[in-house]
Formats: structure tokens, C-alpha cells, sequence
């Protein structure tokens, strides 16, 4: 199997208030297609971690390859168009554009990326929807959506460009528990069906539990499990 | 259409009352300053118009020199060891006529910048009707030159200019003297000069120029008529009127002239630099008030587009996030701030026209001084431009700013929550 993420010895530090050294030289790699959930106490890093792998924040030292590119040192605008290639976002809060409705949230990547037209686009972004079961809502306005309909909504978005990566941020923190199945079991299927690794930060031990490998993360080192 | 201006008109069309809030300041900015200009600029041309009625773009004429610091008592006493001084100099005997006025006309025909030249015989008189005497001046010119330099045709208010020539001692009297002295068409009027010579004029027509200080004394006789009232030979000549093909020459053509011919020639904005100051008030004055409002609008949507982007700081996050760079941020706010300006440039440049228009039909209150009927207003496409690239530009530096802070918003930050 090949990489789908790899760090080196990765270093971060917060200067404000003060100096605190958040990520101790952190090293380890990802498999294309797993499904691996990072847990641990608040506080210990993990959220950070993940903001690094996502490329969103820079401010780091040592190597980060996502899909075999090295994405240390890209400027902004390479990484912006990076991500919207090759990765995928879940969040917490589902912050879908409360001007659109779940369809043209969907779309909206895909139409930022450029590469098919918008009538293919919108073909795309209806299977997709249909695989989250979210296809009847597709022309609601996503503001009047509820909240697990919404997470959905934003899973499929994060889908719309056939990431190799999907990397969430507590994406089942602010659910109930039926929907936190739900979205367990579409990760699960994605990872294992569709071949998308999945990186995901979580305190729901229930969720970890279940998962391929989990990444344990304490006072900003690694605590590796099989 | 593009990714970008899709996110802007759903931001626009979200907060519809927002927009149309910040577009109604753009709109009522470029409405003001396209009324101010089209009013103020009405006004100036009113009055350049008048003036240039009643002023030749280059009058040259043989002014009284009062300048006495050289004597001949120097000459005549020509001894370098004694101090002459004359007290109270008084001057000579002089006429006020142009020497050579002929051949100052036919050098004048050989300009190619001058469209016409009219020499004039000028001079005060007293009009006389029965017992009553009344100031004024009179000059005799040769009406079809001097009807072409002024347009007199369009100023009668009875008659025509060429009466002068077809009638023996014809007069054409401003409107307001006529008034004055109770005269009308047909009736004789005396005219007597300072030094006592007099003549009996019939009036032949009237005119109104629209300055009550040139309607209330002067008149027109022919140039041979006003030669023989002052008892002088038909070469007898104390002004030359110049109409220029382009009156933005004068100032600078009117010094060589004077150059040329040793004779004073003035041009009509020195003659009536009055006027040409207070169109430059006029002028500053539009363009401070119309800046001052479009600035007021600028910052109205400066604000709106900082209080849209504070609202917006989560999906500026997710856009990020998902690999929209930081000038897809600055394009899809600036855009937002630019359509603002210029649909709301438009709007008002059409509300701007309407009232302009509007103005131009207000009749003008009545007044003996100045000869209009409606407010003066002009249409000119160059202001109409001017308000679109001004509506324009101020919403563009107004949004860049809130725009660029949007596109380094920190999505980690946001984020995280």
C-alpha cells in the first residue's frame, strides 16, 4: 500500500502568550485508504496537528508530504489550490454558506477547481449527495437544514473533488448519537469502499474504538496503538 | 460567470437592504455632484456668454497716459548739476484716437486668428430730453462688422441692426435708456457731447443685451455719423473690437497685439476678471462639495463592507479551507463593493439628469439686471462621465481595504473556534 500522508519530525511551537512547545518532534505516516481517528486529552495538540496536515497553518518546523507532494514551503496560493485538488474538510461545525442551498454548497469546490463543467459538476455533486442519503434536500437552502443533515451536506462537500485525504475536526462533536453512527459508518465505507484515507480528530472513544488504527496523542507526543 | 462573482451576488442579493443602503449613498453623491456641476457650470456659461456679449475678445484703444516721471524741463535746462522739478504735470492736449487705425485694420485682416475686426469711434454724450439730461456713451460703429462680433441681430428688442445704415442719423439705444427717456421707435432724441457739439438722432431700433449696465447708456450710431458728432475726419477711429476664432487665445494674443501697435489691447478676461474669479470659486466649490459626498458615501461603504466581512469571517474560513486563495477573497468582496458604486452610479447619474433637467425648467426670478428666463443648467456628457469613474474609483479604495484584511483572515484561527 502506498503513503498517503508522511511527517518528519514535525516541531510547533505557540509564541503567545508565551513560548509553549505544543508538537514535539512528532513523526509518523498514513496508509492510502485508512481510517484513523487522533484522540487524547484537550490540550494535548491534536487539533494543532491537524491543522498542520491540512496545510491550512504553515507556521512549523520539520516535513509534511501529503500524497506524495511535499507541501512544506508551497506558497499560499499553491497550498489554497493544493487543498481544493487533494483534500477534503470536515468540521465541527458543519459551517456550510447559508446563502446557498446543500446542492451549490456542494458544488462550489469543484466550481473553484475548474476542471469539469457545471452541468457535470452539478451530476457530481448529486451522487455524492446521494450517497450521504442527502439527495431529497439537495435544493433546500442549507441554512434551514438541521444539524446532522448539514454535517452530511458538508461531508459530501468535502467528497465533491475526490480528495485522496478527508481530514475532520471532531465532525460527530456536536451530534447525537444517531447521527454519529451515521457519519462512523460513511467514513467507514469511504475509507474501506472507496480507497479515501481518513484522518480524523475526535473525543468519542466509541468512534475511535472502531476504527482501523488510532493515533493517541499526549503532551504533544504520539502514543502509538495497533 | 465565475466562482467568485457567484459568492458576491449571493452576498449582495442576502442582504438586499444593506446593499441598496450602500448604493443609495453612491447614488445620492453622484446625483448632488451632477446637479451642482450641471447648475454651477450653467452659471458660468451664462455669464461668460453675457460678458462676451458686451466685451471683445480683444479691445485695443489709446489709453490717457498718466505717466509723468520724464519732462522736457530736463532737456531744456541740460544742466547735470541742477534738480528739475515740475509740479503738478498736467497733460497735453491729446486725442484719443488711434494713429494709423487704417493700416492697424488691414495688418489685423492678414491674422489668421482673428475671424473679424470692427473699429469703433467711442465717446461720452449727454441725452437730451427736453429738459432732462442723462450720461451716457455713444459709439459709432460700422453696424454689419460690429453686428457679426456681438450678435446684436438676437438682442433687439424692436427693429434690426440695419437700420442704422439704411436711415440718415439713425440711433439704436439700449432698452433701459429708451425707458429712461420715454422714447420709443420713430421719435428723435439730441445727443450732445462735452465739448458742446450736438446732433438730433431718430431711433431706429432698441436692444437688450441683459446687463442693465450697458442697457441704461449706451447706444449705436453708424461710424460716420459718430465721427461727424465729434467733428472729426472719416480716419478719426478710438477703438478696434476683435472677435478671435478661438477666445481662449485672447489672454495670450492680446499682448503682442499691444506690442505691435503701441496701443493698449485688453482682452475680454482681464476686462472682466471678476467674473473669471468667481467662476473659479464656483468651479472649486462644486468639486469640494461633490468630493465631500462621495467620500461620505465612500466611507458608508467601507463600513457595510467591513461589517459584511466581520459577518462572513466563517464562510472566509471555509472558502480558504476548501482552496480559495486570498485574491479570490479580494475579488469576491471588491466586486461586491464595486458593483455598489457603480449600479449606484448609474442610478444617480439618471436621478442627477432628471433633476439638472428639472432645474433647467424653474423659471428664473424677473430682474431688470440680467436677461434670463430659466435657471441656467447644462448637459455635458463629459460631467456624466466624470460622475462614473468617480463613483467608481471611491468604491474600489473604499472596499480594497476591508477586502485585503478579509483575504489574511487566519481560517486556523476561525476554525478552531
Amino acid at each position: 500500500m502506498s503513503i498517503a500522508l508522511q511527517v518528519e519530525h514535525l516541531n510547533k511551537h505557540f509564541q503567545e502568550p508565551e513560548d509553549f512547545h505544543v508538537l514535539k518532534d512528532i513523526s509518523f505516516s498514513v496508509e492510502k485508504g485508512e481510517f484513523v481517528p487522533v484522540i487524547g486529552k484537550s490540550g494535548c495538540g491534536k487539533s494543532t496537528l491537524l491543522y498542520l496536515l491540512s496545510t491550512l497553518d504553515t507556521d512549523y518546523e520539520g516535513k509534511i508530504m501529503v500524497n506524495d507532494t511535499l507541501v512544506t514551503g508551497k506558497s499560499q496560493n499553491d497550498l489554497a489550490q493544493f487543498r481544493n485538488e487533494n483534500i477534503g474538510f470536515v468540521f465541527q461545525f458543519h459551517f456550510l454558506l447559508p446563502e446557498f442551498t446543500a446542492l451549490e454548497n456542494v458544488m462550489l469546490p469543484a466550481l473553484k477547481l475548474g476542471k469539469y463543467s457545471k452541468a457535470e459538476i452539478e451530476e457530481h455533486a448529486i451522487d455524492k449527495l446521494r450517497q450521504l442519503h442527502m439527495d431529497d434536500f439537495a435544493l433546500k437552502l442549507s441554512s434551514k437544514l438541521s444539524g446532522g443533515q448539514q454535517q452530511r451536506v458538508a461531508i459530501a462537500r468535502a467528497l465533491i473533488n475526490d480528495p485522496a485525504i478527508i481530514m475532520a475536526d471532531e465532525p460527530t462533536g456536536n451530534l447525537d448519537s444517531a447521527n454519529t453512527d451515521i457519519v462512523f459508518n460513511i467514513f467507514n465505507e469511504l475509507s474501506h469502499t472507496k480507497g479515501i484515507t481518513i484522518l480524523t480528530v475526535t473525543h468519542d472513544l466509541d468512534f475511535a474504538r472502531n476504527a482501523d488504527r488510532v493515533i493517541e496523542m499526549a503532551d504533544g507526543e504520539i502514543k502509538l496503538h495497533d | 460567470m465565475s466562482v467568485d462573482t457567484l459568492i458576491a451576488q449571493r452576498h449582495l442579493l442576502a442582504n438586499k437592504k444593506q446593499t441598496l443602503v450602500a448604493m443609495l449613498g453612491v447614488t445620492f453623491g453622484i446625483a448632488m455632484f451632477i446637479l451642482m456641476i450641471s447648475f454651477m457650470m450653467g452659471v458660468n456659461q451664462f455669464l461668460e456668454d453675457t460678458m462676451l456679449s458686451s466685451t471683445p475678445d480683444i479691445h485695443i484703444y489709446n489709453d490717457i497716459k498718466t505717466d509723468y516721471s520724464a519732462s522736457i524741463a530736463n532737456d531744456y535746462f541740460r544742466d547735470k548739476n541742477s534738480l528739475v522739478v515740475v509740479s503738478h504735470p498736467k497733460p497735453k492736449v491729446v486725442t484719443l484716437n488711434l494713429k494709423n487705425a487704417d493700416g492697424i485694420i488691414n495688418d489685423l485682416k492678414k491674422d489668421n486668428l482673428i475671424a473679424n475686426i470692427s473699429p469703433m469711434v467711442s465717446t461720452q454724450v449727454f441725452y437730451n430730453y427736453g429738459p432732462v439730461q442723462i450720461n451716457g456713451y455713444i459709439n459709432g460703429v460700422n453696424m454689419l462688422e460690429e453686428s457679426r462680433l456681438f450678435d446684436l441681430a438676437s438682442k433687439m428688442t424692436d427693429g434690426v441692426p440695419e437700420n442704422l445704415l439704411s436711415s440718415d442719423k439713425g440711433i439704436l439705444m439700449g432698452q433701459g435708456l429708451a425707458d429712461k427717456l420715454n422714447l420709443r421707435m420713430g421719435d428723435l432724441v439730441t445727443l450732445a457731447t462735452p465739448t458742446g457739439a450736438t446732433m438730433r438722432c431718430r431711433v431706429v431700433g432698441l436692444f437688450r443685451i441683459g446687463i442693465s449696465a450697458i442697457d441704461n447708456v449706451r447706444s449705436y450710431v453708424s461710424l460716420a455719423d459718430g465721427q461727424q458728432l465729434l467733428g472729426k475726419d472719416k480716419s478719426y477711429i478710438t477703438d478696434i473690437n476683435i472677435k478671435l476664432k478661438d477666445n481662449k487665445l485672447a489672454t495670450a494674443e492680446s499682448p503682442v497685439l499691444a506690442k505691435k501697435y503701441g496701443y493698449k489691447a485688453e482682452d475680454w478676461e482681464t476686462a472682466n476678471s471678476s467674473v473669471t474669479a468667481s467662476n473659479l470659486i464656483r468651479d472649486t466649490l462644486t468639486y469640494v462639495v461633490s468630493i465631500t459626498l462621495l467620500v461620505v458615501a465612500g466611507f458608508g461603504i467601507y463600513n457595510i463592507m467591513n461589517m459584511t466581512i466581520n459577518n462572513k469571517m466563517k464562510d472566509i474560513a471555509i472558502l480558504k479551507a476548501q482552496g480559495f486563495a486570498g485574491r479570490d477573497i479580494v475579488q469576491i468582496f471588491l466586486s461586491q463593493s464595486i458593483f455598489i458604486g457603480l449600479l449606484g452610479a448609474i442610478i444617480g447619474l439618471i436621478f442627477g439628469f432628471l433633476l439638472a433637467y428639472a432645474l433647467s425648467r424653474v423659471p428664473f426670478p424677473k430682474s431688470d439686471f440680467i436677461a434670463i428666463k430659466f435657471f441656467p443648467v447644462i448637459f455635458r456628457p463629459s460631467h456624466y462621465f466624470f460622475g462614473l469613474v468617480f463613483g467608481v474609483v471611491t468604491p474600489f479604495i473604499a472596499g480594497l481595504m476591508p477586502s485585503i484584511k478579509a483575504s489574511k483572515i487566519d481560517p486556523v484561527a476561525i476554525l478552531r473556534g
